[in-house]
């Protein structure tokens, strides 16, 4: 369980996923039933650029693949790691040397050093979610599936493509 | 959009809806459709792939019926719900999702007699096994678990006898077996108690009765906490590549609410007790005035209570909230505002007295369903429970002079009125 401490708030969430377009996924599989997949194949749904950091591949669901974060020829807005804790240090380290905005990491993957290295770095953090769970709770489609968005407003739901 | 801790009765009102995007209208719109069209092929293919969000047919999602889903989450604390049919279903549904041949159960013995019949008939025909134990006793339950065992299940306020489960010690009895506790919440609602917050992993409702409220529309409904470690090793089925989702490994992808995912697109796609969007919104209804009826039904059932304790035809009542109930102090620990508004009392005279009872009384009503708007009585021995041999009955608490009532909103003078007359009838 993430120390809430750590656990990302609504209007920080919210913030992140309405500024910041493009997304350096880490550990991005070409298999389609990964949960990088998912996720990945979701953003670019939703006006994500998804840029996939994977040694194995040359390319993955349509965008060139690059062997590392410093490899990226381009501005990173979202660093998303799909790997496992251990080296969650080294890729917060390669995500502050390009100048990313947001250090993410998925369900389950929690460095509380590496969160404090990136946050230091002035980068934000966000631990143990999903870009993709998080994006379809504010903006529509998790509420499709009966979780509890904890979105409370009598505003007018923007209508978002499904 | 602040970041705050809504209460009970805004969550009740609020939650799981927010203004329709097409037409802005502020009631929940009845979205009485089967099916939903894509927009292309890929469109299509990432919805059968749950790689989008969205909605296909209406016995998976359906938009009215996902708002009752996260607004009966939002109530009990929890991560993620699924709407289905019943009470009944939504039992079959967590269970199912859980349990395959070979696997076991342990289950309090006090149980609704179709919950019952539920687990020792047609589960034991699927090849489920369950162990029914004393639920006043947590030895028992850790005594039956075995080596097989895959959930421990219980009732917060057992049917007829309105037993108060300790859930918090039967929590740490599940917990230390690395086993799920499923409850089911349906007697008191998430108002008067809240199981996950006691340490439950599973709460299941059928809201056909305080939820709804009414007594017009039948249907269940299933909440999960989202903290249960299912990667503790034995729980394959959600952990390893699901065969009937291809391939999809449920933990590992949809986290915190794995368990109603799997339990939405595989068991209720594949069982079908989807709940029509018409009665959703009936419980959505319901669901609206929840707290202040709760309320009320307490207060009117604690002074039916204290009436028939004082009446001379009436050897026993059993309601938790009374001074000098076996459950009293639980009952102070678990549902402190009110032990909801199901209660049995034992009429003088036995078995004959009772049916003459119910056959006296003028408004109260003869049926087999509890948690409506109006005062029912119905003598279980000879109706809920008959299925069960006489010494199932017993081991469930039923007796012959057994009469349960579920005391509605009427005028409490009246419903007093209305009580006194048909035990003074029953007893000539």
């Amino acid at each position: 369980m993430l120390d809430p401490k750590y656990d990302a708030d609504i209007p920080t969430l919210r913030a992140i996923l309405e500024k910041y377009r493009t997304v350096a996924i880490v550990g991005l599989s070409k298999n389609w039933q990964r949960p990088s997949n998912f996720a990945a194949k979701y953003l670019q749904e939703h006006g994500y650029r998804i840029i996939p950091v994977n040694p194995v591949y040359e390319e993955v669901l349509g965008e060139k693949c690059y062997p590392s974060l410093a490899d990226i020829p381009e501005p990173v807005d979202v660093v998303d790691c799909f790997r496992a804790a251990e080296e969650i240090p080294a890729l917060a380290e390669q995500a502050i040397a390009i100048k990313a905005k947001v250090l993410w990491t998925q369900l389950e993957i929690i460095h509380y050093e590496a969160a404090d290295l990136a946050k230091a770095a002035g980068l934000e953090v966000v631990m143990d979610r999903c870009m993709k769970i998080e994006h379809a709770r504010f903006y529509g489609g998790l509420n499709f599936v009966g979780v509890n968005t904890k979105v409370i407003s009598a505003k007018r739901q923007k209508i978002v493509a499904n | 959009m602040a970041d705050r801790e809504f209460g009970f009765e805004t969550l009740a009102l609020h939650a799981g809806q927010i203004p329709d995007a097409a037409t802005g209208s502020r009631a929940t719109p009845i979205y009485q459709t089967t099916s939903y069209v894509f927009d292309s092929a890929d469109h299509a293919a990432s919805l059968f792939n749950l790689q989008t969000f969205g909605n296909v047919y209406t016995r998976l999602t359906n938009p009215t019926t996902a708002v009752f889903e996260e607004r009966v989450a939002a109530l009990e604390g929890g991560r993620a719900g699924v709407a289905v049919a019943s009470g009944m279903s939504a039992q079959m549904t967590t269970l199912l999702t859980i349990l395959q041949a070979g696997d076991h159960m342990v289950s309090a013995n006090t149980l609704y007699g179709g919950t019952y019949s539920q687990f020792d008939v047609t589960f034991r025909r699927l090849g489920i096994d369950t162990t029914f134990v004393d639920p006043d006793n947590m030895d028992e339950f850790a005594a039956a678990i075995q080596p097989n065992t895959k959930v421990v299940y219980a009732e917060t306020l057992g049917n007829p006898l309105i037993n108060v489960l300790d859930i918090e010690a039967l929590a740490e009895v599940a917990h230390a077996a690395d086993l799920p506790l499923v409850i089911d919440n349906t007697f008191p609602t998430p108002y008067l108690c809240k199981p996950l917050d006691w340490g439950a992993d599973i709460v299941v409702n059928s809201a056909t009765k305080f939820m709804g409220g009414h007594g017009t529309s039948i249907g269940g409904v299933l909440v999960e906490k989202g903290d249960f470690p299912w990667s503790n090793g034995k729980f394959p089925l959600m952990t390893e590549p699901s065969d009937g989702y291809h391939g999809v490994k449920f933990y590992e992808t949809f986290g915190d609410f794995a368990f109603t995912m799997k339990a939405r697109v595989e068991t209720l796609r594949t069982m079908g007790p989807a709940l029509s969007p018409f009665n959703s919104f009936m419980f959505l209804q319901g669901l609206e005035t929840l707290p202040v009826r709760m309320d009320r039904h307490c207060e009117n059932a604690m002074r039916v209570a204290e009436f028939l304790e004082a009446h001379p035809s009436v050897d026993w009542v059993r309601y938790p909230s009374l001074k000098n109930d076996p459950y009293y102090e639980l009952a102070q620990k678990y549902v402190p505002r009110g032990a909801s508004a199901i209660m049995s009392f034992g009429i003088k005279g036995g078995q004959e007295a009772g049916v003459k009872f119910i056959e006296s009384a003028q408004f109260l009503s003869h049926l087999a369903n509890v948690g409506d708007a109006k005062t029912l009585i119905i003598h279980p021995a000879s109706t809920t429970h008959r299925q069960l041999s006489d010494e199932q009955q017993l081991s469930a608490g039923v007796t012959p002079d057994m009469v349960r009532i579920s005391v509605g909103l009427e005028t409490i003078d009246d419903i007093l009125w209305d009580l006194d007359q048909a035990l003074d009838q029953s007893q000539s």
